[in-house]
């Protein structure tokens, strides 16, 4: 197993190599000039110039590309061109309040979806899995910008039960139930998704797992429908369920990007935002990586789990 | 054979809803089951053999099955009318099954020795060691090495022969009144075949298990039934013992089944085969349903559904043949060595003596 994490992790290297090249292409080719936001609108060309060579765009990209690269493996990952301060601090300050939202929702839409998923598995055909499936078709179909407006507007501006943004209250009250009630509407709205999504994936994975022989071995058994349920239905179950949520997991730190520019959330989906409309290149830069070193690190962990949940899966 | 009736199913008419409409797949299926024998049910794929016997331990889908008449009657009461609870303590402890596919049929996360132990637990209410003990001793019972090693493997972990003495250990865990097998040995090969039929009997007698056995194999049969049904089209056109099956048949469709059957006597000559396949049972049947791929029909067939007609008071056949009006007629040649066989042996039959192996030569 050690040997296996070893080696999973020396082949992310040229991954991440690779991504970082691709990542730094696009970002290159994207219009735009950083320069223009650097110097005043009546600037003379040689001060564009005197900026550009300042900030290190002169150089050829690859000339650029190295000179990241090579910071970076120092664990220098630049400048933020806006505020002058180094990126990386700017990019761990948002880190916790991404967790801290897409955490909860991914937690809270789990703990609904999955008994969700069986009850309407187990009751495939009745009208309570047809309102459980239209309710899943609605929460996936439903874009996140007009549920958060429309949420925002309900309870926050009419109601006045929940604040409209933001993650903490005016002077900087930090303490957790104010914290719980800011999430609460943009966990709404992220859930949603997730909820819909993952109660669709379980029942498909339970109406499968319930067609298999096994069970059919187990009623004939004469085990109650219980035992069934927890000790060979669901357990079969996680494989497929563990994938899916081995897709959601990287979007932790990927943050959301709307919903984050919705309710003003301080977290890294909103510094992506930020970071695109100020050609914060090293910053952006940095996000990727970041992405891409969750998604590399989130998928061993996935093939890992699947070795604990399912015997057959060994890694030697 | 004077063992009391552990099983007495009446009448069975099961159906089951299709968007295309309902299909009849068990039409009117009466037996009973001795205690002690074993009871083989034959017929071709879609016949109604699996389906009869999943309704026992009412295993078919809820949702889209019919039961549209009849009774199972299991000491005494009739297991169609139990509740979904009462039906649990029958499964896996006085009825008992094995499945064709032992490669599919075990749990693949969960070790097999507690998949032994779970009947075990649930239906005995023994503790969690006494039932690992027991779930080794039972492996060792249907012969697998080192069962305490074996006890914490998983199903991958074991050949398709292993599994299915697995599945048998599971199945006789609670030492069941009744053991349903569905074409248990399908999908082993020969050998393996051989070994698996081999540990049913000796299990068989050990436990004095009645057995219903569901195959397509007459090879099978031979080696393993004492009485043998031969269902056609969702009924059962012929019951009998096994001598009266192989050695004296009455019906058309068990005269098809047994020319159809390889034996070392055929030699080169082409394999019959019967003439075109089973009704669909979606559309209801007028007359004797074998009637359209039967050389022998008579007028009748096409018109009237023919009646059980008595041979012998174990023998019964489903055809107009036996009618005292009906014409003689002459059965296929393979047919006819039977019966001639049949008849030169009846005297040492007579002295409790069985006819032989049955059909092939290698049975025993």
């Amino acid at each position: 197993m050690k040997k296996y994490i070893a080696k999973r992790l020396l082949t992310a290297i040229p991954v991440l190599l690779m991504i970082s090249i691709a990542a730094f292409i696009m970002i290159n080719l994207a219009p735009g000039d950083p320069t223009n936001l650097y110097v005043m609108p009546d600037a003379t060309p040689e001060q564009m110039e005197a900026t550009r060579r300042a900030l290190g765009l002169d150089q050829s990209y690859p000339v650029q590309y190295m000179r990241w690269l090579t910071r970076a493996l120092r664990g220098d990952l630049g400048i933020s061109y806006s505020t002058r301060y180094p990126v990386l601090p700017i990019l761990v300050s948002r880190i916790g309040p991404t967790v801290a939202l897409m955490g909860t929702t991914l937690l809270v839409s789990y703990i609904i979806a999955i008994p969700l998923g069986i009850i309407s598995a187990r009751k495939q055909g009745t009208w309570v899995d047809t309102l459980l499936t239209g309710g899943a078709f609605i929460g996936v179909s439903i874009p996140n910008f007009f549920l958060g407006l429309g949420l925002i507007y309900i309870f926050a501006v009419q109601l006045k039960w929940f604040p409209t943004g933001g993650m903490l209250e005016l002077g900087g009250n930090a303490s957790i139930l104010s914290v719980l009630h800011h999430l609460v509407l943009p966990v709404a709205v992220l859930s949603t998704f997730y909820i819909a999504n993952m109660t669709r994936y379980v029942r498909s994975t339970m109406i499968d797992v319930y067609g298999e022989n096994y069970i059919r071995t187990a009623t004939a058994k004469g085990l109650t429908k219980q035992v069934i349920l927890t000790r060979h239905g669901i357990r079969n179950a996680l494989i497929p369920i563990i994938t899916i949520i081995g897709t959601d997991l990287p979007r932790l730190v990927g943050g959301a990007i709307v919903t984050e520019q919705i309710f003003q959330w301080p977290g890294l989906g909103r510094l992506t935002i930020l970071a695109i409309n100020q050609r914060e290149y090293p910053m952006l830069m940095a996000i990727t990586l970041l992405s891409a070193v969750v998604v590399l690190l989130v998928n061993l962990l996935v093939d890992m789990m699947y070795a604990v949940v399912d015997p057959r899966i060994k890694y030697d | 054979m004077t063992n009391p009736i552990v099983l007495d199913v009446n009448n069975l008419a099961v159906s089951f809803q299709t968007f295309e409409g309902d299909v009849k797949a068990v039409r009117g299926v009466s037996f009973q089951l001795k205690k002690g024998e074993t009871l083989a049910i034959v017929g071709e794929s879609g016949s109604g053999k699996s389906v009869s016997t999943k309704a026992i331990n009412r295993l078919l889908p809820v949702k889209n099955t019919l039961i549209e008449s009849g009774e199972i009657l299991f000491e005494g009461k009739d297991l169609l009318q139990l509740s979904e609870k009462d039906m649990q303590k029958v499964r896996g402890n006085d009825i008992a099954m094995i499945f064709q596919d032992p490669m599919t049929s075990l749990n693949p996360t969960m070790k097999v020795g507690k998949q032994i132990a779970e009947p075990l637990i649930a239906h005995i209410g023994l503790s969690k060691e006494k039932a690992k003990a027991r779930a080794i001793e039972l492996m060792d019972l249907v012969g697998i090495r080192n069962p305490n090693e074996a006890y914490k493997r998983y199903p991958h972990q074991f050949s398709g022969g292993m599994r299915q003495r697995v599945m048998i250990a599971i199945a006789l865990a609670c030492e069941p009144k009744i053991l349903i097998a569905d074409e248990p040995t399908t999908a082993l090969d020969v050998t393996i075949q051989a070994q698996i039929l081999d540990l049913m009997n000796k299990l068989k007698k050990e436990l004095d298990t009645s057995i219903i056995f569901i195959t397509h194999d007459l090879g099978v049969v031979a080696q393993m039934a004492d009485r043998v049904a031969v269902m056609y089209a969702g009924q059962i056109v012929e019951v009998g013992t096994a001598d009266e099956i192989f050695y004296n048949p009455m019906h058309p469709y068990t005269w098809g089944l047994l020319a159809s059957m390889p034996t070392l006597e055929v030699g080169k000559k082409q394999l019959y085969t019967i003439p075109g396949s089973p009704p669909n049972l979606l559309h209801p049947v007028k007359g004797d349903a074998f009637a359209p791929r039967n050389d022998y029909a008579l007028g009748i067939d096409f018109v009237e559904e023919p009646d059980l007609f008595q041979v012998t008071e174990t023998h019964y056949a489903k055809t107009w043949l036996l009618h005292p009006d009906a014409p003689s007629v002459i059965p296929p040649e393979e047919v006819r060595r039977r019966k001639e066989k049949y008849q030169t042996v009846r005297m040492g039959k007579a002295c409790g003596e069985r006819i032989g192996g049955g059909a092939i030569g290698s049975g025993g």
